[in-house]
């Protein structure tokens, strides 16, 4: 049996070997929990070190020029890199 | 012309650069203990929940002077002339309340506060309210406090339509000790922190609004020192290559509040502007 396990990295720019400056983590398998404030330091130094440790990328962020008369306006953080793992919960495999 | 200690420019600039300004220790210890003392009563009743009608129910909108009379403890400790001085450089003379709540977490608390803004989002583009989180006992790490994210209080969005994050760099839990004032723009992202400690953790918050503009609202003796754009510059790290929008945005808060439409850093502002 597999679970999901997601990875979500914010980065400087929309380059995937620019910093982590913000992070989240949610496991589907149960066995991890995070949340709001929990560390202090990413668990990566940008999207290209987490592929390195076997994280697959399924979102870039697109490139959405800004809206007239809103160019300053800030908000969400724009570059928001989404990652999984599957991972094997019960050691036979399958899903 | 006030008699209270008032902010100074750097530290206006620094509210307008992070969001926030931290006081530690700044109410004394018999003044903490009376607090605790009055909100373990129950009081002051917050317009929260209130019933229509109540008294409590029409407090928002009033002016702040004429409320808390009924709870000396709290009173004092929002008249206290430090205290009352940094409300009137945030927002000028005779504030507006809007609303407050006791927060009390539960000892061995373990669930974390999504991040969030408190209220609607706000379409005012420069004027802001403050919200006062009061800590009236030792606040050690372990027992949260309040996270907060430097820096995002400028950012436009919609209460906790943010609670996908869960960490950044350059958040801070406003550990302290008893008596500290922590005083944000009501756009800062925050959230409570896990208490993990076998004692309740109590943070008293209120929101004032201000009665009319901000314009130069603190002691401006030191608005030209060199050390005010330094300070509007701050890059908190978790923004990344959008740094140069959260200054612009910063600098047409000075203007704002300085009454100088001229003010600029780096010619960031009057290069677009002059091109009109």
């Amino acid at each position: 049996m597999q679970r999901q396990q997601l990875l979500l990295l914010y980065t400087a720019n929309s380059s995937p070997d620019s910093a982590v400056g913000a992070w989240s983590f949610f496991d589907g398998t149960g066995r991890d929990h995070h949340m709001a404030g929990d560390a202090d330091a990413p668990p990566y130094q940008s999207v290209v070190a987490a592929m390195r440790d076997g994280w697959r990328v399924i979102q870039v962020p697109a490139l959405l020029p800004a809206a007239p008369g809103a160019e300053h306006d800030t908000a969400f953080l724009k570059y928001e890199f989404v990652l999984e793992k599957i991972v094997d919960v019960d050691g036979r495999g399958g899903r | 012309m006030t008699t209270l200690p008032l902010l100074d420019s750097k530290q206006m600039a620094a509210f307008v650069a992070d969001g926030f300004l931290r006081f530690d220790g700044i109410v004394p210890p018999a003044e903490c203990a009376a607090v605790l003392a009055e909100l373990a009563g129950g009081g002051p009743p917050s317009p929260f929940g209130a019933a229509p009608g109540s008294d409590a129910a029409n407090w928002p909108g009033q002016p702040l002077s004429a409320l808390f009379h009924a709870s000396p403890a709290v009173s004092g400790m929002l008249r206290l002339p430090r205290v009352a001085g940094i409300i009137d450089s945030l927002l000028g003379p005779d504030p507006i309340y809007d609303h407050h709540y006791t927060h009390v977490i539960a000892a061995a608390q373990r669930w974390s506060q999504p991040w969030h803004a408190d209220a609607i989002q706000d379409p005012r583009r420069h004027a802001f309210d403050i919200q006062l989180f009061f800590f009236p006992h030792d606040t050690p790490r372990q027992m949260g406090g309040t996270m907060i994210l430097p820096g995002s209080h400028l950012r436009h969005i919609n209460e906790a339509a943010i609670a996908r994050y869960q960490n950044f760099v350059g958040q801070q839990a406003m550990a302290c000790p008893a008596g500290s004032l922590l005083v944000c723009h009501h756009g800062i992202w925050h959230g409570g922190q896990p208490n993990l400690t076998e004692r309740a953790r109590t943070m008293f918050k209120v929101r004032l609004c201000p009665r009319r503009p901000q314009k130069r609202t603190w002691d401006t003796s030191d608005i030209d020192d060199p050390a005010v754009a330094r300070i509007l510059q701050r890059d908190h790290g978790w923004y990344g290559h959008e740094v140069r929008l959260e200054i612009v945005n910063r600098i047409r808060l000075w203007r704002h509040l300085t009454a100088d439409a001229r003010f600029d850093i780096d010619y960031w502002l009057t290069r677009i502007e002059e091109a009109g």
